[in-house]
């Protein structure tokens, strides 16, 4: 890992923590509420605040898991530096674009 | 030797990278250390034994050997402490090539306290003059608590990411880096940073802590490894390791 590597997933993992926890936290009140998909689906479409919550989430999420894969391959597999670099940017590329996809479809769909 | 006399039984590496456990039955002594027996074996038992010793007081680092599973120095590490049901298991350390037996062959581990940068390097001040250091600064403190290193190869041995990659530079010469990066004398600590912020480097580290875990003089060179990782990062945004 090198200084800007580090410091990215050091960030994005400390960013992450609220994140995670108002996730979690929202996933259960709406379920204990009774909440159905059509209820949170009018609550979501069209709010810049979910949009960049999430927007801010999947931009941590999919470059925290690309050098975190990438570092996994790099210590636990044949495969050396760049090929475990491209992998690991590809993932970042993929998870943020289904990221990216999933908060069109419940904010602007 | 009196019929009444307690016996260890002793398993010893015996080979280089392929090999087997040899036993051994040696006389169980008061305040035996691990190295002791080690010596018995080679000098009453079996003298093809090839082991690696100077000093025997833990001064030198020359003696450290896979114990009961554990990387050790066998010169301070008393058999009552570690022995399990009267019976040792000794072989040489792990993360390193064996040459034979308990000899490891430590060329790569010093490389990379060459390529970790551990060395003095002058500056540009007169060499005649003194350079004060005053022992209650931040940076003389710091040095001072990674400084008494004696290169046994022990925290290199219980590293898992060493383990895992063997380009990685490792705890020790990490250690001495940031030993050496506090060294407000030294002509080129940006340097020191350079080297150790390859990809290889200290932000390789997981902070198993292992390294501290197994230290026989108590350092804690995760501790150096995590301030080599704040000024190396503090170094890279201000854009010092491009120039």
């Amino acid at each position: 890992m090198t200084p800007i590597s580090y410091f990215l997933q050091r960030g994005t993992a400390m960013l992450m923590v609220p994140l995670i926890i108002t996730h979690l936290a929202l996933i259960i009140m709406a379920v204990q509420g009774g909440l159905s998909a059509e209820e949170i689906l009018a609550r979501t479409r069209g709010s810049m605040l979910w949009a960049g919550f999430y927007g801010v989430f999947v931009f941590a999420a999919s470059i925290h898991a690309g050098i975190g894969m990438q570092t996994i391959l790099r210590e636990w597999t044949p495969l050396g530096r760049l090929a475990s670099a491209n992998i690991g940017h590809m993932l970042i590329t993929v998870l943020w674009i289904l990221g990216a996809r999933a908060i069109y479809a419940v904010v602007w769909a | 030797m009196t019929t009444s006399e307690r016996m260890l039984r002793v398993d010893i590496w015996r080979g280089n990278e392929k090999g087997d456990y040899q036993s051994f039955e040696v006389p169980e002594r008061e305040n035996q250390t691990v190295l002791d027996v080690v010596t018995y074996i080679q000098r009453h038992l079996d003298a093809a034994l090839a082991y690696r010793f100077a000093c025997r007081v833990g001064v030198c680092g020359s003696c450290a050997m896979t114990v009961n599973g554990r990387p050790r120095w066998t010169c301070r590490t008393h058999v009552s402490r570690v022995v399990k049901g009267g019976k040792l298991t000794i072989s040489p350390l792990k993360n390193m090539p064996v040459i034979r037996d308990l000899v490891t062959d430590m060329t790569l581990f010093f490389d990379k306290w060459q390529a970790a940068r551990g060395r003095f390097v002058a500056g540009d001040g007169p060499k005649d003059e003194l350079a004060p250091v005053q022992p209650d600064t931040k940076e003389r403190m710091a040095a001072s608590e990674a400084i008494e290193c004696i290169n046994c190869g022990v925290c290199y041995s219980a590293c898992d990411v060493v383990s895992w990659r063997d380009d990685y530079l490792g705890p020790a010469a990490l250690n001495r880096a940031w030993a050496a990066y506090n060294d407000v004398r030294d002509g080129d600590r940006t340097g020191i940073l350079k080297a150790i912020s390859a990809g290889n480097g200290c932000h390789t580290c997981h902070t198993h802590q292992s390294c501290a875990e197994h230290c026989p003089v108590a350092l804690n060179p995760t501790f150096s490894i995590a301030g080599l990782k704040r000024a190396s990062l503090k170094a890279k945004l201000k854009g010092e390791l491009s120039k």
